[in-house]
């Protein structure tokens, strides 16, 4: 019994496969009003008869002809009678049927319908997916037809959303109401700007739906200010770990070693045209591994600002210890020499630094809340470089020796600390970590001889905030930054929030001019 | 006190009148020297500039004008730098904040003056029109007056150098700290003046300035008067200036520069000494950016950039700290050498910045006078 019916229903199925489209509803895409082919259009989509979507792709791709009452699809190389499907000649005088903008998207709209009904999930999934935007009323029965015959939960959801937005002009209210609770389940902002007029009596007579309506909103409002705090504060995160990887480098110099050191803007500034040199050796030389020329900028970036830290330190700093403002103007010096050298050799243009492929695109945890790739990694890159720093000031022998200059300079001499050797590694040390810092600097902003001037001011900021002398503080005093900035961009706009923290920095230091965390000590002066 | 050579021999007791103190200020040669810059300034270089026929080699362009007046004002900022960083001790990277606000201030006036010749045609300033802004802001009320204007560019950065000052040195911030702070403040402000809502402009600032007080501000008397008055404003500044460093005030300064702590447990107070030289140091830079404006046309927020800022300081430094006569070539030096090579070699501008930067700090921590000093004391060692 079970068989005969089985049966049965592959007869059926057998025999709508033979069907083809309706050849005067074919004919009508030729006719000479857009209104007339639209109708067309969308009636062909809502029979969904086989051998309708290479008809309506072969319009949508301008090869459709038609003369008299034949239409002929022309590939380029071979031309097929539309009604038959059968092999034709494509005869003198036929006529490609003119499409506009707004029967492309029809077309469009009713090609992705068609594939609803395609065997492949995959195909059925980017086609509902496509039909989350712009779709009219008319799609709304081809949209039933295919939520009907859905067994794929990912896609039945995503078909309801699409049939919900299709009928929510319904003209019966009950359709509509269904349509606003189908919706509510929806919490992303293109729902709410599409609830939005229905709770208005102008747009909405029933009085049910308008309320159905801003209960919804009401529950969608919630949904989005979590996402919205949420990525204001994945946001603030990302900046406090750009500003962490930038300070990092700057809590070593300024805050161990006492050294104000201007350019060390500039030192990011090398990282990032580190990566930019490594991206194009890649390009030139390793072609296959184009993706993994950051993995190696990032040794290399490290070595070479540091290269450049010894070499500032030799010769200008050096000089300079414990004439903390003179070390200001000669470092700012050395900065303006460093940035006048990058626009002299690689242009005064930005250069394009690429995202590998692996760092594009990004995980979406609401619906108004996506993380891209590339400010997850550099916040985990930011946490590694933070780590490698505690284990090179706690645990290691330089680390020990640098902490001890730092605490007392003549003491630690006599008990055999090659004190100037010390200076210089501690100096290369927080260069090289500014360099990391640029690398990763470089794949989320602009490449140019002037970016480090940008974060001077703001890697200032977090080691003052946090505290000379103090890792942790700068940690803290980045986050801390960042999460605030991002918190009040979000209620005032970028400018005032920037000025708002600057001046709050400001009160701050007033209160507390030793910042968030300082050493104890006893002394009159500093 | 013995070692400075007055003009006139001072009575060794009572008070001494300020004319005479002031007098007292500089000795012989100094105001002799004065008097020749200001025989200068205010009739051989008018007479070369209106009564020298243009071909003549005697000529002096419209273009050096312009740029000697502007250094002129540069000058005076490098000074007011030296009062309060060779005297005072505290390097500030805020000074050129104060220079912009009192360019600002007088600038406010100077696009009132423009009236209805604007490109819009209308009573508000172009920029506003172009906001379709319908009134004036109420900051901008009584702008027209030159005598309100004039009384901002003094108010305005005394004010904004008091509340700051007050609160900075009251805390006891000093020395890298207090730089730093006050390079945020500039930042801040520089952030502030590029938003067009603040009404100062936005980006492109106050320019296309048609007169003032009624005369064509591109007249060449009127250019020729402003140039005068820089030159008064920074003979008179020095005068000020020698007379201060020189007064008890001034010395007190000293100590606190020199031993801050010292000066403390001897019974003073260091906030109010230090915040009177802020003070004045701040408005004489707004003096100087009211002068700055006019001559050179045009005021933008990038004034406010911290490159700006620094460099003040490296004129004082490149002339030598704590001499009033240092600042005055260190920005004549470092201004002219500017646009010699921003003509010759525009790409090796930075490059010599940042080497003078580099090479004064290391080898000319006294600057240029200090250099001079040593050379003269070595002759007269070789002679003796």
């Amino acid at each position: 019994m079970k068989k005969t019916l089985l049966s049965l229903l592959l007869w059926a199925f057998g025999l709508s496969a033979l069907a083809a489209p309706d050849p005067a509803l074919l004919r009508q895409l030729a006719a000479d009003d857009n209104s007339d082919k639209i109708a067309a259009i969308q009636q062909l989509a809502t029979d969904a008869e086989p051998g309708t979507a290479k008809i309506l792709q072969a319009m949508a791709d301008d090869s459709l002809y038609a003369l008299d009452d034949k239409l002929f699809v022309f590939d380029g190389e071979n031309t097929f009678d539309a009604f038959s499907g059968e092999a034709a000649e494509l005869p003198e005088g036929a006529d490609t049927i003119t499409v506009n903008n707004r029967l492309r998207g029809e077309l469009a709209n009713a090609l992705a319908a068609l594939r609803l009904f395609d065997e492949d999930r995959s195909q059925r999934l980017s086609a509902a997916r496509e039909l989350q935007s712009n779709v009219g009323a008319e799609l709304a029965p081809v949209l039933a037809k295919a939520k009907a015959s859905e067994s794929d939960p990912q896609i039945l959801e995503l078909l309801t959303t699409a049939h919900a937005k299709a009928t929510l002009q319904d003209a019966d209210p009950a359709v509509r109401l269904a349509a606003v609770a189908a919706l509510a389940e929806v919490k992303t902002p293109a729902v709410r700007s599409l609830l939005l007029p229905l709770t208005d009596p102008a747009n909405e007579a029933d009085k049910s739906v308008r309320e159905a309506a801003s209960q919804a909103l009401k529950a969608i409002e919630r949904s989005l200010a979590w996402g919205d705090t949420l990525a204001a504060v994945f946001s603030g995160l990302s900046l406090g770990s750009i500003l962490l990887l930038a300070a990092l480098g700057l809590a070593i110099t300024y805050g161990v070693m006492g050294i104000i050191n201007m350019a060390h803007g500039e030192l990011l500034m090398i990282g990032a045209y580190t990566a930019y040199v490594t991206q194009s050796l890649f390009r030139t030389h390793f072609p296959e591994l184009i993706d993994w020329y950051l993995p190696a900028a990032i040794p290399v970036a490290f070595f070479t600002a540091a290269a450049v830290g010894v070499l500032m330190e030799r010769t200008v700093i050096r000089w300079l210890y414990g004439r903390t403002l003179e070390t200001l103007l000669a470092t700012w010096g050395l900065s303006l020499i460093l940035i006048q050298a990058a626009r002299v050799i690689f242009g005064a243009q930005n250069v394009e630094v690429a995202n590998p492929s692996w760092m594009s695109g990004g995980v979406e945890l609401l619906p108004n809340l996506i993380l891209p790739w590339n400010r997850v990694i550099i916040i985990g890159f930011a946490l590694f470089v933070l780590f490698l720093v505690w284990v090179l000031m706690n645990k290691t022998r330089l680390g020990m020796f640098v902490r001890a200059v730092t605490q007392n300079r003549p003491m630690a001499g006599c008990v055999g600390v090659p004190t100037a050797r010390i200076d210089t590694m501690a100096f290369a040390l927080g260069a090289g970590i500014a360099g990391l810092g640029g690398v990763a600097l470089s794949q989320i902003s602009n490449v140019g001889p002037d970016m480090g001037q940008g974060y001077i001011v703001d890697s200032f900021m977090v080691v003052v905030v946090g505290g000379v002398g103090q890792l942790a503080g700068a940690v803290w005093a980045a986050l801390g930054l960042g999460i605030f900035s991002k918190l009040l961009e979000g209620w005032a706009g970028a400018v005032i929030a920037k000025i708002m923290i600057l001046v709050a920095i400001i009160i701050f230091i007033q209160k507390r001019p030793q910042g968030i965390f300082a050493l104890k000590g006893r002394f009159a002066d500093q | 006190m013995s070692a400075i050579t007055s003009a006139l021999p001072l009575p060794a007791t009572g008070r001494v009148p300020l004319t005479l103190r002031v007098f007292a200020a500089l000795d012989r040669k100094a105001w002799i020297a004065l008097g020749v810059f200001l025989a200068l300034a205010l009739v051989v270089v008018p007479v070369l500039h209106l009564a020298v026929p243009q071909d003549s080699v005697f000529h002096v362009s419209t273009y050096a004008i312009t740029l000697i007046g502007k250094i002129m004002c540069y000058a005076l900022v490098a000074v007011a730098m030296d009062l309060i960083w060779g005297y005072g001790g505290i390097l500030s990277l805020g000074h050129g904040l104060f220079f912009a606000l009192g360019g600002y201030a007088f600038g406010m006036y100077l696009m009132r003056q423009i009236g209805r010749d604007g490109s819009y045609g209308a009573d508000l300033p172009d920029f506003m029109v172009f906001l379709d802004w319908k009134e004036l802001p109420w900051f901008w009320l009584g702008t027209d007056s030159f005598g309100w204007a004039a009384f901002l560019v003094l108010a305005v950065p005394a004010v904004v150098a008091f509340v700051f000052g007050y609160f900075a040195f009251r805390s006891r911030i000093k020395g890298v700290y207090f730089s730093i702070i006050t390079q945020a403040l500039t930042y801040a402000a520089m952030l502030l003046f590029f938003r067009n809502e603040t009404g100062f402009g936005g980006n492109n600032g106050f320019t296309d300035f048609k007169r003032i007080l009624g005369y064509s501000i591109t007249a060449p008397e009127t250019r020729l008067v402003l140039f005068g008055l820089t030159a008064i404003a920074l003979a008179a500044t020095l005068v000020f200036a020698a007379w201060l460093v020189k007064s008890k005030f001034g010395r007190v300064l000293t100590a606190i520069r020199d031993a801050e702590s010292r000066v403390m447990f001897i019974g003073y107070n260091p906030l109010w000494y230090k915040l009177t030289i802020w003070v004045i140091s701040a408005v004489l830079c707004g003096i100087a950016g009211a002068l700055y404006v006019p001559q050179v046309g045009i005021i933008n927020p990038s004034e406010m950039s911290a490159a700006n800022s620094i460099e003040i300081a490296i004129w004082v430094a490149v002339g030598g700290r704590g001499t009033l006569i240092g600042p005055v070539i260190g920005a004549f030096t470092v201004n002219l050498a500017k646009s010699w090579f921003t003509v010759s070699f525009p790409e090796y501008w930075l490059f010599f910045l940042g080497l003078l930067f580099i090479v004064v700090t290391l080898m000319l921590p006294q600057g240029l006078v200090g250099l001079w000093k040593k050379i003269i004391s070595k002759k007269q060692g070789a002679q003796a």
